[in-house]
């Protein structure tokens, strides 16, 4: 029996072409049913996320079942003609399968969200009886890989984006975020992204002040927050716990003279001030205060990029693990396929999609 | 025999150190359960040798300086396991193990392990006092290790310089509410044991022990109100709970005189 994968990824096509290619998650169950169904595939697993669309198969022989994916693909996009679709037999699909599950495929490097979807993938088709033994044994070994790499690796450590670097920050300062509350000044893009990053991670009460009233009152509605007049931000600042500046105000909004005063009367709860303005919002002499914890976007951006190098780092390590994980699931496919211990061929682009 | 199992007991808690240690380097560290089972195992050790060691004696065994500093090392340790889980801080084992293999390597190689002197009839009272003084310290030991924490991390807070320990170590609001409950914890524990000293008879009356437990108490008393009541900052809490029991383990030999001097 031979595994066989045949795909487009984000480092093969842009989105303009993947789009094409992709299967709602309500049909990719079936959609696995129906190509399980083409002469010369034994199983199928069909993976469609918005950076890939992948097609497993097991096939008694590579050359009928790359062609039937391909038969497959060409019907159901209307014969797309596109060198974008890579394609894997033996080994090297396996090892695909394994970096894909262990996000070493994924667009930001050691991103998990995608062991879930493939998750999803692979419950969907076996739903539909489009699996058996051969990809049942392989996705739940890529599971336990991409388990095995995300514990024993620091592939997924740290964040890799100014957003969650911020939130990040915020619960090694306060915990659990639920009982925050988080003040934005100016209500730009990039505050509105740090902001949702702060929600997604439980904070529930977040002002907005903007000089123009009705971005903030907007950008509050959207929040789900409340939105209070600019001038009036200081009023409502004592009870504020992560302050977010990105305002386009050419001077300090926020001076170390100012926040002294009320430092003092907030006794022992920190203040975390992320400033994404340039120029700055915040003076940064304020990160001198006792329980003050200042951030800029430089900042920020380099804990990011220190994670994202920390990542790179581990990719040998990630490598040689998935390696190892590969030889075992061959040893055990051999018993149905002596050839699979030959070594896996490198990704061929296909002629044909 | 009593020996063997303070032995495993060092052995535990220097393995789970070891652990620790060999993880965070290879910046792989993640909670485990083989950290806390090592530490367990070393309480539970720890707890046959003091059993078994009180069995032998017939009353609390805190009668020289050696068992002293292994009832501190296990009041350390209990103190962890009441308050790590209950705030998740994993890591404050890791920092905990060190201090009670130090302690208890000291014990076993640098103190006499011989019986007091002074033979007196087993006293309830006089014993729950000594031992409860001692689980006092074993408090205030665990809010220097919290202290130290909290520093480290402020520390990486501040400076904007993010090692890996930074993802191991808990944020610091819930290190500064665990170094504050164990400062009162300990100082409430301290006053009932030197009260129950105080109200016992006068053999501490005049005694070094007595001021220097005394001073100890002030000390802790000074640092709590200002905590509680003046609401100094975590940071300072934090320094002065460090300080504070750097001070008591530099006069640990004080204790010597509840072996010898306080008739247990």
């Amino acid at each position: 029996m031979e595994i066989l994968c045949l795909g487009l990824s984000h480092h093969t096509a842009p989105v303009e072409l993947r789009e094409k290619f992709a299967i709602p998650d309500g049909e990719v169950g079936a959609a696995a049913a129906q190509l399980r169904d083409a002469p010369g595939v034994s199983e199928a697993v069909i993976v469609s996320t918005c950076n890939r669309v992948e097609f497993y198969v097991a096939a008694e022989q590579a050359p009928a079942g790359l062609a039937a994916v391909r038969e497959f693909v060409a019907a159901r996009f209307s014969a797309v003609e596109s060198g974008a679709f890579f394609e894997h037999a033996t080994a090297s699909g396996v090892r695909h399968l394994f970096r894909v599950v262990s996000g070493l495929e994924s667009m930001v490097l050691g991103e998990t969200e995608i062991l879930g979807q493939v998750k999803k993938a692979y419950a969907a088709a076996s739903e539909s009886g489009a699996t058996a033994k051969h990809l049942n044994k392989l996705f739940q070994r890529a599971f336990n890989v991409a388990k095995d790499v995300r514990t024993n690796t620091n592939i997924t450590r740290g964040a890799v984006s100014v957003g969650s670097a911020a939130v990040d920050l915020a619960e090694k300062i306060f915990g659990k975020l639920a009982h925050c509350k988080v003040m934005i000044l100016g209500a730009g893009e990039t505050s509105e992204l740090t902001a949702g990053a702060l929600q997604a991670r439980g904070v529930k009460s977040i002002f907005v002040a903007n000089r123009n009233y009705d971005r903030a009152a907007a950008l509050a509605q959207k929040m789900s927050g409340a939105a209070i007049h600019f001038d009036q931000w200081q009023q409502h600042f004592h009870d504020v716990d992560i302050l977010i500046g990105s305002t386009a105000a050419p001077h300090y909004v926020l001076t170390t003279a100012q926040l002294t005063p009320i430092m003092r009367t907030r006794r022992d709860r920190p203040l975390f001030c992320i400033d994404l303005a340039v120029p700055r919002d915040i003076e940064p002499a304020v990160n001198d205060l006792e329980g003050v914890y200042l951030y800029d976007i430089d900042s920020l951006q380099a804990i990011a990029d220190h994670s994202m190098n920390v990542r790179r780092q581990e990719l040998t390590i990630c490598e040689e693990m998935i390696e190892r994980h590969a030889v075992e699931f061959g040893e055990w496919l051999a018993t149905d396929w002596p050839k699979f211990r030959a070594t896996g061929s490198e990704p061929q682009q296909a002629k044909t999609g | 025999m009593d020996r063997l199992l303070l032995a495993i007991s060092t052995f535990c808690f220097l393995f789970g150190f070891a652990y620790t240690m060999h993880a965070l380097g290879a910046r792989v560290y993640k909670t485990s359960r083989l950290n806390f089972f090592a530490i367990l195992s070393g309480f539970l050790c720890q707890t046959a040798f003091l059993w078994h060691r009180g069995q032998t004696l017939g009353r609390c065994p805190l009668t020289n300086r050696f068992e002293v500093l292994v009832f501190l090392s296990w009041s350390m340790v209990l103190f962890y396991l009441l308050i790590g889980p209950a705030y998740r801080l994993s890591l404050l084992g890791a920092f905990t193990s060190p201090l009670v293999f130090f302690f208890q390597i000291g014990a076993l190689l640098l103190v006499d392990d011989v019986p007091s002197k002074l033979k007196l009839a087993p006293n309830g009272w006089l014993e729950m006092h000594a031992a409860i003084s001692v689980v006092a310290y074993g408090a205030f030991a665990l809010a220097g290790v919290a202290g130290v924490m909290y520093l480290a991390q402020e520390r990486q807070l501040k400076t904007h310089h993010i090692h890996s320990i930074f993802y191991h170590l808990p944020p610091i609001r819930d290190l500064a509410v665990a170094n504050g409950r164990l400062i009162i914890a300990g100082f409430a524990l301290l006053t009932v044991g030197l009260g129950t000293g105080f109200k016992l008879g006068s053999m501490f009356t005049h005694s070094p022990l007595t001021a220097w437990s005394v001073g100890v108490w002030v000390l802790y008393g000074v640092i709590a109100a200002m905590g509680r009541v003046h609401r100094i900052s975590p940071r300072r809490v934090a320094w002065l709970s460090v300080t504070a029991f750097s001070l008591v383990l530099l006069t640990l030999g004080g204790l010597r005189f509840v072996t010898e001097k306080a008739t247990l």
